[in-house]
């Protein structure tokens, strides 16, 4: 700690360097936070998925729907415990920019097949009770500022026309990956505003089934039964579902890591020059440094440690402000990430990269530093 | 104190014996010392003068344990320099030495305060120890008001007095000046001399100081002239 003094006088030596440093290295930390957090948010909503939930969808595509009549032919089937089923809904709420999941489910079956979606008794009541009526999520209330009673009024897109949701309960998540972003509400009111050739139509289904074992020998048995039908079906586990609606977009995974490591290598780049520019100028006072008794260990560390400490600062500053950035604006990306929340885990890694980048780029001048003869760097100057 | 410490002769300070100091640019042999050998007793004031190019620095930094000889022995405080592994010798330095540069050489970011306690860090002494000890070595140079300024706030006097102050912050036994008064104008110069001169007599500072200056050298009590590396001439007490 007593050379702290030495190591922040020299940083301040070059204030404009030393701040350009810092914000490079904060910017590409930033990014890592942000491209990491697409992917931990994408695994949230894989975590938030259960094992003994199925989800039936078109065999050819999500688009298209499936009838309604598939309820009651589902629900015989063995091992299939429940049955629910819903629609995307896709509305505006005032403006497109505000975006939000809002779903269009059979209540009393969503009601037992999502217990992770938590409520008071009496919410839930009264959104049974009200084909009107809505429920949301803690966080989305929290950003819109509804209370229990609030008429929400959403423009549909998908279903045109002009609805009004009256809110009768505010859920929580059960678990924190659990998505508070959404709006549910009732199926049966939004068939009812359907034309006669839209009505009975059902975007997904889900199955409760026992057990996670069940899910493979249950999916093909559905899969079966439809097989030749107009409308065959698509059945896997809500987690393969989730996986599958995420990898519609491409190897997002892959090209996040290429994007990230880019980010970092290239800003390694110009922090490992900056770091050798500044230890080179400074050979004179290291041999200074050497002849007052520094030995050529203490000279590494110190040349070291002001990398590192370069880096560490913009290090927090970069994973510090992503954490606050994105829980401040609260960023869903039109709902494709609705729980984008930069994790704790997410801003260590963060930290614990720029300790790294700032070894790395201290090791050359700090070897350099370490191996340099004070005689031949005295007479240089002399 | 290490086996080669305890082995060492104890009526001079400094000894050296055949010392040969070459340098080698790409393949060829450059000698600057040859085979020189010298004798400095515990509290004298040595100068050494000659023609640039002459070796004089080189000598002191071979004296000041920040080069090492081609062949030969240097002995200097109680240690055979030439056997001391590179940490050791910096330890030693530390311990023994204070450095006294023509340009000052300061840390232009460290304020004179800063610059005085470098040495006190690589000491056990705790902040307020350390913040004595400095206090005390820029009032003996008279710059006690002059604490917090910065390198490029002082007069090159003043500079000068600050990197004394930093060379006697740690009580060494032995100061090294390479052309202290280099780069000092006459009264300035006149200043520095003075209190080297103090400095020897008053605390009982073994002074090696090279200079260019006979009217330096006249401060000194003996001085050694250097020609091509080898000794030509002493006169004082020096042997």
């Amino acid at each position: 700690m007593k050379y702290l003094g030495y190591i922040t006088a020299h940083l301040w030596r070059h204030k404009r360097r030393t701040f350009l440093t810092v914000s490079s290295i904060a910017i590409a930390l930033f990014l890592f936070c942000t491209l990491r957090t697409v992917m931990t948010s994408f695994d949230a909503a894989l975590r938030a998925s259960a094992d003994t939930r199925l989800v039936v969808r078109h065999a050819a595509s999500l688009v298209f729907p499936l009838p309604l009549s598939y309820r009651d032919r589902l629900s015989q089937i063995e091992g299939i415990t429940g049955v629910s089923f819903g629609n995307w809904f896709g509305g505006i709420y005032k403006d497109p920019k505000n975006n939000f999941a809002q779903f269009a489910v059979e209540v009393p079956t969503f009601v037992k097949l999502f217990p992770e979606v938590e409520m008071p008794a009496d919410q839930v009541s009264a959104w049974l009770a009200e084909r009107t009526s809505c429920v949301v999520g803690e966080t989305i209330a929290a950003k819109y500022g509804w209370k229990l009673g609030d008429v929400i009024p959403i423009q549909g897109t998908i279903y045109p026309g002009d609805y009004r949701f009256t809110v009768r309960g505010i859920y929580k998540g059960k678990t924190a990956d659990v998505d508070e972003n959404t709006l549910f509400f009732h199926w049966d009111y939004l068939n009812e505003a359907m034309p006669a050739v839209r009505k009975g139509m059902v975007g997904i289904y889900w199955l409760e089934i026992p057990n996670g074992d069940m899910a493979a020998d249950v999916s093909s048995r559905v899969d079966a039964l439809y097989a030749n039908s107009s409308q065959p079906t698509k059945t896997e586990t809500e987690k393969a579902f989730q996986a599958s609606f995420i990898s519609m977009m491409g190897n997002v995974s892959l090209l996040m890591t290429i994007l990230g490591s880019a980010i970092l290598f290239a800003i390694l780049l110009v922090t490992i020059n900056t770091m050798m520019m500044a230890a080179r100028e400074r050979n004179t006072e290291i041999a200074v440094l050497k002849t007052l008794g520094f030995s050529d260990g203490l000279v590494l560390r110190l040349v070291g440690a002001e990398a590192i400490l370069v880096s560490l600062v913009g290090g927090i500053v970069g994973c510090v402000a992503a954490w606050l950035i994105f829980q401040r604006a609260d960023f869903t990306a039109g709902g494709m990430f609705p729980n984008f929340t930069v994790m704790p885990q997410t801003v260590g890694l963060g930290i614990v990269i720029a300790i790294a980048m700032g070894l790395v780029s201290g090791l050359v001048p700090a070897l350099q530093a370490g191996r340099l003869r004070i005689a031949t760097a005295l007479r240089k100057v002399a | 104190m290490t086996p080669t410490e305890s082995a060492v002769p104890s009526e001079s300070l400094i000894r050296l014996r055949d010392v040969y100091k070459i340098y080698h640019r790409e393949k060829i042999e450059i000698p600057v010392l040859t085979g020189l050998s010298m004798e400095v007793k515990a509290g004298e004031f040595l100068a050494l003068m000659g023609p640039s190019g002459s070796g004089k620095s080189t000598l002191l930094n071979l004296i000041a344990g920040i080069d090492t000889p081609s062949r030969g022995e240097v002995w200097v405080a109680g240690a055979s320099l030439g056997a001391l592994k590179p940490d050791k010798l910096a330890a030693w330095r530390a311990r023994n030495v204070g450095f006294i540069f023509q340009l000052y050489n300061l840390i232009p970011v460290l304020t004179a305060y800063q610059n005085v306690e470098l040495p006190l860090l690589l000491t056990r002494l705790n902040g307020t120890e350390r913040k004595k000890r400095v206090h005390l070595a820029l009032e003996l140079v008279g710059l006690q008001d002059r604490d917090h300024h910065f390198p490029h706030q002082l007069s090159g006097g003043q500079e000068q007095r600050v990197a004394i102050a930093r060379a006697i912050v740690g009580d060494p036994t032995l100061l090294v000046a390479d052309e202290p008064t280099g780069d000092l104008d006459a009264k300035n110069a006149e200043e520095i001399l003075t209190l080297l001169q103090r400095l020897n007599q008053e605390m009982g500072k073994t002074i090696v100081m090279v200079t260019h200056d006979p009217h330096a050298a006249e401060r000194a009590h003996a001085t050694l002239h250097l020609e091509k590396g080898v000794l030509i001439e002493q006169e004082g007490a020096a042997r």
